[in-house]
């Protein structure tokens, strides 16, 4: 099957959309036109930027090169876990916990599934290691993203219990129990969803994106499969990891609670 | 008989503190905010201070801190709960101090959020002394009561000190309490804890 090529044409008709649905926002004064705008205006740069790049970079199968755009990647998720915290770590925790889970989590997984699962020839090649990376990152970003959030956020509210369990006799590690659990349940809620409801209610985006593009569709499925399974197990673990080396750091060596740890 | 000790015990803007306190039940008082809570709190290693605390000549400081905290036994202002029945929060059977409070022997049973204040504290001594703490850290552990309820937590406390020969600081802002306890009495002025005429 032939792939439509889009002109520029077609993509000023769907820009259209969002510049009517930016005008519609103005007259109801829903204060959303300029931040439409601007995220419409930076995901049309971004993508071209991506897709400039990915070319070059498929024109020359290089590790180094790889390797220098997934760390880029890796740089701008943990920048984003960072900023969707109300209260995050100060200093370095705060872009260092995220970073560091993600990279964990996602950088093996990626590989693993490139190595074990795809068994690309070499395993780097860009084709699959750019786009698995991407997602990975993209999806385990927000897991993170909102299973510290919660943490941090729940730590701070529920300070009197985790204190009242403190004096009890109960250890770091049950006091804060109940609000780890918590944070990585809500964590993992999206990909879940995802996965109840993928086929039924939503075609997730890969798979559509490959069957536009000429794939046959079990193949797209296999593939989207392989994706949603990957993304949820990165997105636990990455979610685990963080929320418990973040609980840990909530505690100085005396179990004390360390709220001040908190931006 | 356990005996608490504080060497040149220091929490935040407060002078350095020596102090030994035996079996007995000893009163700290003060303006608000003259650090009443943040001493009883650093004593239970809850927050940072210099100095060390020694528990029968243990010290704090290489004591592991969970056995530190289930020996010394802190009461804060407001208690704390997180499940919804009373009886969740009690980790052993020793209910023994429910009947002393005048709380029913269902209370365990009770939904926290159904709870009144009162009700809530006396049920945050019982749990604490269900744990039974070698020392008793109270601050203001009757300000949410009435009169007879004040009287049933004085009098288990004194108690409680005398058949466990337990140590107790009892930060209270109400002089006639102190004088009903009628023991030493220490209070903070200009950031020095020191010894005052009852």
């Amino acid at each position: 099957m032939n792939v439509i090529s889009l002109s520029a044409i077609d993509l000023a008709l769907a820009a259209f959309l969002v510049l009517a649905l930016a005008m519609l926002s103005l007259i109801l004064k829903l204060g959303l036109a300029s931040r439409l705008v601007i995220a419409a205006a930076r995901t049309v740069i971004q993508l071209f930027l991506i897709g400039l790049v990915l070319k070059a970079l498929f024109a020359q199968v290089s590790l180094l090169l790889v390797s220098l755009l997934s760390i880029f990647m890796l740089l701008i998720a943990g920048r984003e876990v960072m900023a969707r915290q109300q209260r995050r770590f100060g200093g370095w925790w705060g872009y260092g916990l995220g970073t560091l889970s993600m990279f964990v989590s996602s950088f093996t997984l990626t590989v693993y599934a490139l190595i074990v699962v795809v068994g690309t020839e070499p395993w780097y090649t860009p084709q699959y290691a750019v786009p698995l990376l991407g997602m990975m990152l993209g999806n385990t970003m927000t897991g993170v993203a909102l299973a510290l959030d919660k943490l941090t956020t729940t730590a701070w509210q529920q300070r009197r219990v985790i204190e009242a369990r403190l004096i009890l006799g109960q250890d770091w590690r049950t006091a804060i129990g109940d609000i780890t659990r918590d944070s990585v349940r809500v964590g993992m809620i999206p990909m879940v969803n995802a996965m109840a409801a993928a086929g039924l209610v939503s075609l997730p985006g890969m798979m559509t994106g490959q069957i536009l593009s000429g794939t046959d569709p079990v193949e797209a499925v296999k593939y989207q499969i392989l994706i949603m399974f990957l993304i949820t197990a990165g997105t636990g673990f990455s979610a685990i990891l963080a929320t418990w080396i973040g609980a840990r750091h909530l505690f100085d060596d005396r179990q004390r609670l360390r709220l001040e740890r908190l931006s | 008989m356990a005996i608490l000790q504080l060497n040149d015990f220091q929490v935040h803007t407060l002078k350095p503190l020596n102090i030994e306190v035996k079996d007995e039940v000893i009163c700290l008082s003060g303006p608000s905010g003259s650090g009443k809570s943040l001493l009883l709190r650093a004593i239970a290693d809850l927050i940072t201070h210099s100095g060390e605390a020694r528990l029968d000549g243990k010290k704090c400081s290489k004591t592991n801190p969970v056995q530190w905290r289930k020996w010394v036994g802190f009461l804060p202002a407001e208690s704390a709960w997180w499940m919804d029945k009373v009886g969740d929060h009690f980790s052993n059977k020793n209910h023994s101090y429910i009947e002393e409070m005048k709380l029913p022997a269902d209370c365990l049973n009770w939904e926290v959020v159904r709870c009144s204040t009162g009700e809530k504290q006396r049920l945050a001594i019982a749990r604490l002394l269900a744990q039974q703490p070698k020392v008793l850290l109270l601050d203001e552990p009757t300000a949410s009561l009435d009169a007879n309820s004040v009287a049933a937590v004085e009098q288990l406390i004194k108690n409680y000190s005398r058949d466990n020969q337990a140590p107790v600081i009892w930060v209270s802002h109400d002089e006639k309490q102190i004088q009903r306890l009628n023991n030493r009495v220490y209070r903070i002025s200009e950031n020095e804890i020191s010894e005052a005429e009852l």
